[in-house]
C-alpha cells in the first residue's frame, strides 16, 4: 500500500511516499531553516507563506523520486495538529484537493503520533509496549505506547520545551538559531570543566519536566559573570554544563517511567533526540539498566512526513479514514492529569 | 484611580501570586500585555493569572513560545499569547491574532513589546524587571478607566495581605 504523506504543521514542508508503513520510496523535506536564521526563531506568517510556494514543487518532487503518479498512491495521510494553523492550513488543503480530485482515502494524523511511529521506519522488530519520549521545540512528553496512535500521557513538561530552551539559551548568549545544533558542537569541544546549573526534579512522584528554572539560571549565571567575546572556552563551559542538565533530567524521569511502567523498551523522537549528547546518555543508561534503546536516525527525529506516512498506513489497514470536512486544531491545551504541585 | 503599581517580587512562587491576584479581578475581554527578557518570570505570572480566572489547576500553563498560543478554559477563557518567535514590529493583523483581543477570554501576551504598536490601547501592561537573581520588580500599568478600577481593586488588596512567604 503506498501512501502520500504530507506534514507541515511547523517550519518544515514536508512529504514523503512510504510503502506499507515501513519502506521510504521518498522523504522530502524542504527546510526553511536558512528563511528563519535572520529572525532566531520560526516566524509563523513567514512559514505559512513559505509553506504555500514550497508545498506543491515538494509534492512533485516526492512522487517524482518515489517513481509514482498520484493514480498509484493508495491513501493521503496529512498532519492535522498540534502545530500553528495557518502552516497546518496548507498542508490540509493540499491533501483534500488530491484526495478529493484522485477520489483517494484521505486520513488525519496526529503530528505526536508521527514522532512515535518514526522508529518503525527502521526497526520493523520493535514490538509494543514502549516507552515513548517525545523532545522538541514545542513538546517535551513521556507516553506509556501501547499501539500506533495509541498512546497515555504519563508526564510533560510545565512550562518550556527542552528545544526551546535550547533555542532560548543559545539566542541569550547569541549564538543563532537553531539553538540545539549550535550547542550540541560547541559541546563537544568542551576542555575544561562544565558549569554545573542546577537540575529541576520536581519531585519524585511526578514524570513531569520543568526546563524554565534552568533557563532562568543560565541568564542569571550570566548577569553575574557577563562574558565576553574572546572567553570561548567559558562559552563552551556554559553551552556544555546546560546541555548536560537538560539530559540530566530527560533521563532520570524517562528512567522512572520506565521502572514505574515496567517497559523495557524506550523510543526517543522528536527534533532534539539527535542531539548527540542525548543518545550517548541514554545508550549508556540502556547498558546499565537492561533496556532497550531507540532513536530514529537524525532526519527522521526532526519533522517530516514519512512518520506520517507509517501512522496513516496503520489507520488506513485499521479502516479508518477522515471526511474532507477534517480541520486542523492548534494547540489544544495538554488535558488535565493529576498534579501534586499547588499553586501556594 | 490607581495608574500604576510597582511590586517587588522575591520569588516565582511570589510573582504567581501577584498574577493570580490580578487574575481575580479581570474580566471578559480583558488583555494584559507582559514584557521583560527571557527568565524575568512571565509564564510564572501567567500562571497564577490562569489560577485567578478559574482555570482547572491541572492544565499546566505551558509556554507557547514555539506553538505561538494556548487556550485555557476557565471561569473567563484565557488566551495564552507568545510573540518571542515574532520579529520586531510584525504585524499582528497579518496573523490573526488580533481576533484574541476582542473576544469573550481574557487574552495574555508574553513579549508584547515586540508588537506595541499592535496591543490595542485599553490594556493591562505587565513589565518585569531583573533585580536579583530571585527578585524582580513588577512594573503593572493600567490603561483606561476599567483597567484603571481593576488595579485600584488589586492594590487595596495587596495592602491587606502580605505576599511574601
Amino acid at each position: 500500500m503506498l501512501v502520500l504523506a504530507i506534514e507541515s504543521s511547523c517550519d518544515d514542508t514536508a512529504v514523503a511516499v512510504v510503502e506499507d508503513g515501513k519502506r521510504i520510496l521518498s522523504n522530502w523535506v524542504s527546510s526553511q531553516i536558512e528563511v528563519h536564521r535572520k529572525y532566531g526563531g520560526v516566524v509563523p506568517e513567514l512559514a505559512s507563506r513559505r509553506h504555500i510556494e514550497t508545498i506543491i514543487p515538494v509534492t512533485r518532487a516526492a512522487l517524482e523520486k518515489a517513481r509514482a503518479s498520484l493514480d498509484d498512491i493508495d491513501g493521503i495521510a496529512v498532519t492535522r495538529g498540534p502545530g500553528l494553523v495557518g502552516s497546518l492550513l496548507v498542508g490540509l488543503s493540499v491533501a483534500k484537493s488530491l484526495a478529493y480530485v484522485k477520489g483517494k482515502p484521505l486520513v488525519g494524523v496526529n503530528h505526536i503520533d508521527g514522532h512515535l511511529s518514526a522508529v518503525f521506519l527502521e526497526r520493523e522488530d520493535l514490538t509494543f509496549p514502549f516507552l515513548g519520549l517525545v523532545v522538541s521545540g514545542g513538546h517535551t512528553s513521556l507516553y506509556r505506547v501501547e499501539g500506533v496512535g495509541e498512546t497515555q500521557l504519563l508526564g510533560r513538561t510545565r512550562d518550556d520545551a527542552a528545544g526551546e530552551v535550547f533555542d532560548k539559551v543559545a539566542k541569550a548568549l547569541g549564538l543563532g538559531y537553531p539553538g540545539g545544533p549550535i550547542i550540541d558542537n560547541l559541546s563537544k569541544r568542551l576542555g575544561s570543566e562544565a558549569i554545573r546549573f542546577p537540575r529541576a526534579l520536581l519531585s519524585s512522584k511526578t514524570l513531569d519536566f520543568s526546563f524554565s528554572g534552568l533557563k532562568t539560571a543560565v541568564v542569571n549565571y550570566l548577569k553575574a559573570h557577563p562574558l565576553s567575546r574572546d572567553e570561548e572556552d567559558r562559552l563552551i563551559g556554559i553551552v556544555a554544563g546546560f546541555q548536560e542538565a537538560v539530559v540530566d533530567v530527560l533521563l532520570r524521569k524517562a528512567g522512572q517511567a520506565a521502572r514505574q511502567e515496567g517497559l523495557e523498551r524506550i523510543v526517543v523522537s522528536g527534533g532534539v533526540a539527535s542531539n548527540s549528547y542525548l543518545r550517548e546518555r541514554f545508550c549508556e543508561m540502556a547498558r546499565n539498566e537492561d533496556r532497550a534503546v531507540f532513536f530514529p536516525s537524525p532526519r527522521l527525529c526532526t519533522d517530516n512526513a514519512a512518520m506520517i506516512g507509517v501512522v496513516g498506513y496503520h489507520y488506513f489497514q485499521k479502516g479508518w479514514t477522515s471526511p474532507l470536512s477534517l480541520n486542523a486544531f492548534a494547540n489544544l491545551p495538554t488535558p488535565p492529569i493529576p498534579t501534586d504541585e499547588v499553586l501556594d | 484611580m490607581k495608574k500604576t503599581l510597582i511590586i517587588d517580587s522575591h520569588s516565582a512562587a511570589e510573582t504567581r501570586r501577584v498574577g493570580r491576584l490580578l487574575g481575580q479581578f479581570l474580566k471578559p475581554g480583558s488583555l494584559v500585555a507582559l514584557s521583560g527578557e527571557l527568565g524575568s518570570g512571565k509564564t510564572q505570572f501567567i500562571k497564577g493569572l490562569a489560577s485567578g480566572l478559574g482555570v482547572d489547576k491541572n492544565y499546566q500553563v505551558t509556554s507557547p513560545s514555539f506553538v505561538l498560543i494556548n487556550e485555557y478554559p476557565g471561569r473567563i477563557p484565557l488566551y495564552h499569547l507568545d510573540l518571542f518567535r515574532l520579529s520586531e514590529g510584525k504585524d499582528l493583523e497579518e496573523m490573526g491574532l488580533e481576533e484574541y483581543f476582542y473576544g469573550p477570554g481574557v487574552t495574555a501576551i508574553e513579549w508584547a513589546e515586540k508588537a506595541t504598536p499592535f496591543v490595542p490601547p485599553q490594556r493591562i501592561w505587565v513589565d518585569i524587571r531583573w533585580t536579583g537573581p530571585n527578585s524582580r520588580q513588577l512594573r503593572i500599568k493600567a490603561a483606561g478607566q476599567k483597567n484603571a478600577q481593576i488595579l485600584e481593586a488589586v492594590s487595596k488588596e495587596i495592602k491587606i495581605r502580605s505576599f511574601k512567604q
